[in-house]
């Protein structure tokens, strides 16, 4: 398979943090999900991708060009939708976007015709006349979304694309991202794990700077193990530990709850037999179905 | 079965190449402005000047009597200067918030993650400016000449004058350069177009203040560079050929400028980033 985006080695730093470390991860085609909680790095991996940043070491290659010998001609090639609030000043949004398209190298009538289409594609075919500065919060995600999108980029990176949407605006943006992300590949960089579930395929999740886990999610959510939901009586920190002690992770929950992922070669009555040496009542026992959020609670190791 | 596909359609259409992507920045600042009344009626009133020295080259040319109104160097150095007026409200209105603006509105990651480099954007900034300076300074004083060839019929005061020609064309090149390049590193120390432009009116005009009362308290020539405007009018002063009333050097009238204009080329370099690194 091919893979759009290639790191190699790549450490970021600002001053004497480091944002990313040694990080080596090839990104597949089609939608990708960058996952990982505040300060895991994502954001400052896509402004290292667009060489807004430079980094201290390692190598990074993108649509076959290195980034530090040719930012602009991946630029041209990449759309990017920034995480804050962002838009060129003064203009309405059929402006701003055919603005856009020029300075991506569209001639001036062919960026004015493709603005026009993009702002329908993303539903803001209505307002596409009204200054940008008077845009809902939904409808400025949507704005740039259309800058990214106006030069036919080959690869969009999209940087938290759905903060601050209402939820019929975000299933709309969402369901976008998977359109688009049949003939262009996506990174979608994103904290909310249900929108990487339903917008992507393949998961990378960031973790202090370093790769905890990457792959399909169909494999990594079903990767030999089963999750059960696990609810107890007694002494939680001593039960976790004699679980770990045996081959099984958990994490917590909401209500007391836990959910425990038990590997396929084990039996689930472990469970019980950890419970019973150790002296807890088991209160609740359910078979799950493995989720993202499994998979990226497993990899930050909480 | 749909009858419109809805879908993400590709583009299939020319991409230009890279160079001059400046000029997409430029004309778009420039359009923006002259959309503006206000900014209209201001580039209108710089001309009114212009229309009062165009009488003054016709009587001068045309009738022996108003020979006196005859133009002469002088004419075109004081056009000139009294053209700073206006230069300094353009440059106020026009281009305090060129990279203000574009900070408040984070506008700056979105250019720099296009094809453009740091320098194409503030090359197109510069040029936006630049163009409605050179349209209050170099064009009338050039149009006032031209007018004179025109009034008079021959080239002969052209020819009697050689130095004219290069020193409007120098003179409106260094008022346009330092009031464009100041303005332009002022506005990228700050998110506020207001806050940008208060701080180019007390370098323009409280410098100049504080420069005279130092003079006049010492007697010491040197406070004239203290003020960025009054220094180049001892360079201009030069260029025309006209004694200056400052005892300052030329020559270190001219590094001053030159020093200024560097670093203003210094600030623009550290603030036109797309990211922000607070180490």
């Amino acid at each position: 398979m091919n893979s759009p985006v290639v790191l190699e080695h790549v450490t970021v730093n600002y001053g004497a943090h480091q944002a990313l470390r040694d990080v080596s991860v090839a990104f597949p085609e089609g939608a990708v999900g960058l996952l990982g909680p505040n300060g895991a790095g994502k954001s400052t991996l896509i402004k290292a991708l667009l060489g807004l940043l430079r980094p201290a070491s390692g190598a990074m290659h993108i649509l076959g060009h290195d980034v530090s010998e040719a930012p602009l001609a991946i630029r041209a090639r990449v759309g990017y939708m920034p995480e804050n609030d962002a838009h060129i000043p003064g203009m309405n949004a059929v402006s701003f976007v055919a603005y856009c398209g020029e300075l991506c190298g569209l001639p001036q009538a062919d960026a004015m015709q493709r603005a026009h289409e993009v702002l329908f594609y993303v539903g803001l075919g209505e307002a596409r006349y009204r200054n940008v500065e008077t845009y809902s919060t939904g409808m400025k995600q949507r704005i740039k979304l259309a800058q990214a999108l106006v030069h036919d980029p080959d690869l969009l990176l999209l940087d938290e694309p759905t903060n601050g949407m209402d939820p019929k605006g975000r299933d709309e943006m969402l369901a976008l991202i998977r359109d688009i992300a049949g003939p262009i590949s996506v990174i979608l960089s994103s904290h909310v794990l249900p929108d990487v579930e339903f917008a992507c395929d393949h998961v990378v999740v960031l973790h202090k700077g370093v790769v905890a886990t990457q792959g399909p999610i169909a494999a990594l959510k079903g990767d030999s193990a089963r999750v059960f939901e696990l609810r107890i009586k007694g002494d939680e920190t001593r039960f976790v530990e004699a679980l770990r002690e045996v081959g099984i992770e958990s994490h917590g929950e909401a209500d007391e709850m836990m959910r425990v992922f038990v590997p396929a070669d084990r039996p689930a009555r472990l469970l019980f037999e950890v419970a019973a040496r150790q002296g807890v009542q088991v209160r609740h026992f359910r078979a799950s179905v493995p989720s993202l959020e499994d998979v990226f609670a497993r990899a930050l190791g909480d | 079965m749909p009858i419109h596909d809805q879908g993400y359609r590709r583009y299939a259409g020319e991409r230009m190449t890279r160079h001059r992507r400046w000029l997409v920045i430029a004309r778009a600042g420039i359009v923006q402005r002259l959309r503006e009344r206000r900014f209209l009626a201001l580039m209108l009133m710089a001309w009114l000047l212009f229309l009062v020295r165009a009488v003054q080259v016709y009587f001068g040319t045309t009738f022996a009597r108003a020979s006196f109104f005859a133009p002469s160097d002088e004419t075109f150095h004081s056009f000139l200067n009294q053209q700073r007026l206006f230069v300094f409200f353009i440059t106020i209105y026009a281009g305090a918030g060129l990279i203000a603006s574009d900070r408040q509105a984070n506008a700056l990651q979105l250019y720099l993650s296009k094809p453009i480099t740091r320098h194409d954007y503030i090359a197109g900034k510069l040029a936006t400016l630049a163009t409605f300076l050179i349209a209050v300074t170099w064009v009338p004083a050039m149009t006032l000449l031209a007018l004179q060839v025109l009034f008079s019929g021959s080239l002969d005061f052209v020819s009697s004058h050689p130095r004219l020609v290069p020193a409007i064309t120098m003179t409106s090149l260094l008022q346009v350069a330092l009031a464009s390049m100041t303005m332009l590193a002022l506005s990228s120390l700050s998110r506020s177009r207001r806050f940008a432009a208060m701080l180019y009116a007390v370098v323009a005009i409280f410098a100049g203040a504080v420069e005279r009362v130092l003079q006049t308290a010492t007697g010491a020539a040197g406070w004239v560079l203290l003020s960025p405007q009054n220094t180049l009018v001892v360079v201009t002063d030069a260029l025309f050929g006209i004694e200056s009333d400052t005892e300052i050097p030329v020559v270190v009238a001219l590094i001053a400028v030159i020093a200024l204009l560097a670093i203003c080329v210094g600030i623009l370099e550290r603030r036109v980033r797309a990211v922000d690194v607070v180490a």
